[in-house]
C-alpha cells in the first residue's frame, strides 16, 4: 500500500463516490452553526421542504453578536438580536442542539468544539467560518465553507470537494523559551506569505510542534487560513489522547478504547511524500509583533519596523506605506521601542480551554520586559481580557482571585 | 428548485454595461436573515428615488418612472436583455436570489462575470450568452415592439423570435441537465442517497463512536 499522509488518510476514510474529475462527495461528522452563516441555509431548507440528515452531527452556538458584557439585559443592537433569535428558533424547528447565549457551555464556536469533546481525532469537520481550521489540531480534517454549503451539508450530511495538495510545515527543534504557538504560526507566515498556503492543506509538524500543549496546537491550526490554507492539521499523539479523556462528548468505556486504536494510525506514514515541504529552525524564532494591516505584515521582536523604500516590489511597497499610515507607525522603529497601547487578551486565536495550566491569562506575564524596565506598570496599558467561553471564563476567575 | 419550463415571456431590456451586483441588490439589504423577498429592493438604487433601507414599505416610495423596471409596458416579464459583463464586483449569492424572487428566469447578455453566472445556475436562472450584435438586434427589436416576446426552448437551446427566427444558444450539457430537472447542487449529491447510506452502515461498524 502507498505510502499515505495525515491528510491522505482522513481524505480517504470519508469519500462517500469519487467522481472522474476527482469531484468527490465527502461526508462530514460535524457541523458547527453560528448565527451569521447559518440563516439563509436554513431558510433554504425550509424553502425545498427539506429536512436536516443526522441533526446529532450538529452543534449551534451564537459567537459573534453576543454582548461581552452582561447578557442579562439581552441584546441591544436589533440585527444583532435576530441573527441570534432566528439561529434560536431554526434549531427548535430543525431539532439541533444548541448552546444558547446563557448557556454554561457557550462560547466561541471554535473553542467550545474541542472543549466539549464535540472535535475528535480523525472527523471532518465544518463551519460557516473560515477558522474552522482550528480543529485539525487534533487531528481533524477541518475547513471553512460557505452558506450554500452549509445548506448542503445539513441536507446531505456530504460537501462536494476537490482533494488539496500536501504541505508539511515543519518547525525542527525544541521550542525556545518565551515563544508561543502565536509567534510560531506568524514566523511561518512571514515565511511563506498569506497565499503560501493556497490550494494545500498544511500539516504542521516536527519537534517544536510536538511540544505545544493542544491548546498551542489549536491556536497554531487557526491561523493556516490566513497563510492561504484552508485546512492545518497536527498527527495525534499522547497528548491529543489525554486532552480527549473524559470529554462530555468524548467515547466512553470500550468505545473509547477502540476510539484511542484508530486515532492512534492518524499520523502521517514515515515515507509519505508531500507536495511542498516547509522547515523552519525553531531556535530561528523570536516573539512576534505584526507592526501592519497583514499577518504576513510581521517581524520579530527585537527586529524593527521594515521601511517601505527598501522594498523592490512597488505594489508591495506601496502597501507597506499604506499600512505604516493606517498604523502610525515609523519605517525603521526598532519594535521595542514602541509602547503598547493597550492589551487585549482573549481572541480565539489564542485558544484556552479548561486546562489550567495553560490558559490564556498566564501570557500576561512573559509580555516583554517592561514590567520591570518601566516601574509605573499601570501607565503603560489599558487592558480587556475576553474569555473566550463561559468554560474558560471560570478558569480565569478561579485564577485571578 | 423547480424545473425550468420553456419561457414564452415579455423582454425587459436594461440597456447598461457592466451591472454588478450591488446595483442588482445594494448592500445594505444583506443583513437579512433570508434568502427570499429580495424581489422589491432589486435595483434598489435606480428604480427608486429616495435611498432604500430594510424595513421600508417599497410601495409608499417614490419610484424612477424612467427606469425600465417600472414602466408599465415591461411589468411580468420573465426574460431580461443586458449589455456586456452583468453581474460583475462583489460573488454575493443576494443577486441571483433578488432576480429570481423578483419573477426573472432567463437573462440574456453579450457576457456574464463568472461567479454570478454560477451562482444563476444553483438558483433557478438561466443565464445566455449571445453575441453583441444579436444582442444588440433584440434591444433594437424590444424598442420597437409593443410587448415584444420571446420563446426559449432549454431542450432545443434555442430562442425564437415573435416573426419566427430561431436563434440557437450554447450551454454546458450538465447545467442544462439540473435546471430541467430542477436540480440544485443538493438535489443532485441527494441522487446519491444510496451510496451515503451505504457509507454510514460501513462507518458505523468501523467507528461506532462517531455515532453514538
Ligand atoms: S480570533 Fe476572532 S476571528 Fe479568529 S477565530 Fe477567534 S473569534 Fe473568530
Amino acid at each position: 500500500m502507498a505510502a499515505k499522509t495525515l491528510y491522505d488518510k482522513l481524505w480517504d476514510e470519508h469519500v462517500v463516490r469519487e467522481e472522474q474529475d476527482g469531484t468527490s462527495l465527502l461526508y462530514i461528522d460535524r457541523h458547527l452553526v453560528h448565527e451569521v452563516t447559518s440563516p439563509q441555509a436554513f431558510e433554504g431548507l425550509r424553502l425545498a421542504g427539506r429536512q436536516a440528515w443526522r441533526t446529532d452531527t450538529v452543534l449551534a452556538t451564537p459567537d459573534h453578536n453576543v454582548p461581552t458584557t452582561d447578557r442579562s439585559q439581552g441584546i441591544e443592537d436589533p440585527v444583532s438580536r435576530i441573527q441570534v433569535e432566528t439561529l434560536d428558533q431554526n434549531c427548535v424547528d430543525f431539532g439541533i442542539t444548541e448552546f444558547k447565549m446563557d448557556d454554561v457551555r457557550q462560547g466561541i464556536v471554535h473553542v467550545i468544539g474541542p472543549e466539549e469533546g464535540a472535535i475528535l481525532p480523525g472527523m471532518t469537520v465544518v463551519c460557516g467560518d473560515s477558522h474552522t481550521s482550528t480543529h485539525g489540531a487534533v487531528g481533524a480534517l477541518a475547513f471553512g465553507i460557505g452558506t450554500s454549503e452549509v445548506e448542503h451539508v445539513l441536507a446531505t450530511q456530504c460537501l462536494i470537494q476537490k482533494k488539496s495538495k500536501n504541505m508539511l510545515v515543519s518547525v525542527d527543534g525544541p521550542l525556545p523559551a518565551g515563544v508561543t504557538a502565536k509567534d510560531m504560526v506568524l514566523a511561518i507566515i512571514g515565511e511563506i506569505g498569506t497565499a503560501g498556503g493556497t490550494g494545500y492543506a498544511i500539516e504542521f509538524a516536527g519537534q517544536a510542534v510536538r511540544e505545544l500543549s493542544v491548546e498551542g496546537r489549536l491556536s497554531l491550526c487557526n491561523m493556516t487560513i490566513e497563510a492561504g490554507a484552508r485546512a492545518g492539521m497536527v498527527a495525534v499523539d499522547d497528548k491529543t489522547i489525554d486532552y480527549m479523556r473524559g470529554k462530555p462528548y468524548a467515547p466512553t468505556d470500550e468505545q473509547w478504547d477502540q476510539a484511542v486504536a484508530h486515532w492512534r494510525t492518524l499520523v502521517s506514514d514515515e515515507d509519505a511524500v508531500f507536495d511542498r515541504v516547509v522547515r523552519i529552525d525553531a531556535a530561528t524564532i523570536r516573539p512576534q509583533v505584526t507592526w501592519g494591516t497583514s499577518p504576513e505584515m510581521v517581524v520579530s521582536i527585537d527586529n524593527a519596523v521594515p521601511d517601505p523604500a527598501q522594498e523592490s516590489d512597488p505594489v508591495k511597497s506601496a502597501g507597506m506605506q499604506a499600512a505604516l499610515e493606517y498604523m502610525g507607525l515609523q519605517a525603521n522603529t526598532p519594535i521595542s521601542e514602541i509602547r503598547p497601547d493597550k492589551v487585549f487578551i482573549g481572541s480565539c486565536t489564542r485558544v484556552a480551554t479548561r486546562s489550567r495550566t495553560t490558559s490564556s491569562w498566564r501570557w500576561w506575564c512573559p509580555v516583554p520586559d517592561w514590567s520591570n524596565s518601566r516601574p509605573n506598570r499601570k501607565a503603560w496599558t489599558r487592558s480587556s481580557l475576553t474569555p473566550v467561553s463561559n468554560g474558560v471564563n471560570r478558569v480565569v476567575r478561579c485564577a485571578w482571585r | 428548485m423547480e424545473k425550468f419550463k420553456t419561457i414564452e415571456s415579455k423582454v425587459m431590456p436594461l440597456d447598461r454595461a457592466n451591472v454588478d451586483t450591488d446595483a442588482i441588490i445594494p448592500k445594505q439589504f444583506l443583513k437579512s436573515v433570508k434568502r427570499s423577498g429580495f424581489g422589491p429592493n432589486l435595483f434598489d438604487e435606480w428604480r427608486y428615488l429616495d435611498h432604500g433601507e430594510p424595513g421600508m414599505d417599497n410601495s409608499v416610495r417614490p419610484r424612477n418612472m424612467d427606469f425600465v423596471l417600472n414602466q408599465e409596458q415591461y411589468q411580468g416579464a420573465q426574460i431580461l436583455v443586458a449589455r456586456e459583463n452583468f453581474g460583475c464586483g462583489s460573488s454575493r449569492e443576494h443577486a441571483p436570489w433578488a432576480l429570481e424572487d423578483y419573477g426573472f428566469r432567463v437573462i440574456i447578455a453579450p457576457s456574464f462575470a463568472d461567479i454570478f453566472f454560477n451562482n444563476c445556475f444553483k438558483n433557478g436562472l438561466l443565464p445566455i450568452v449571445l453575441d453583441a450584435e444579436t444582442v444588440d438586434r433584440l434591444f433594437k427589436a424590444v424598442d420597437a415592439t409593443d410587448g415584444y416576446a420571446l420563446v426559449v426552448d432549454l431542450q432545443k437551446q434555442a430562442i425564437t423570435t415573435p416573426d419566427g427566427e430561431r436563434i440557437a444558444f450554447e450551454v454546458d450539457a450538465f447545467r442544462k441537465h439540473c435546471l430541467l430537472e430542477g436540480l440544485d447542487d443538493i438535489g443532485l449529491t441527494l441522487e446519491h442517497v444510496e451510496d451515503i447510506k451505504a457509507y454510514e452502515a460501513r462507518r458505523k461498524q468501523q467507528a461506532p463512536w462517531l455515532f453514538a
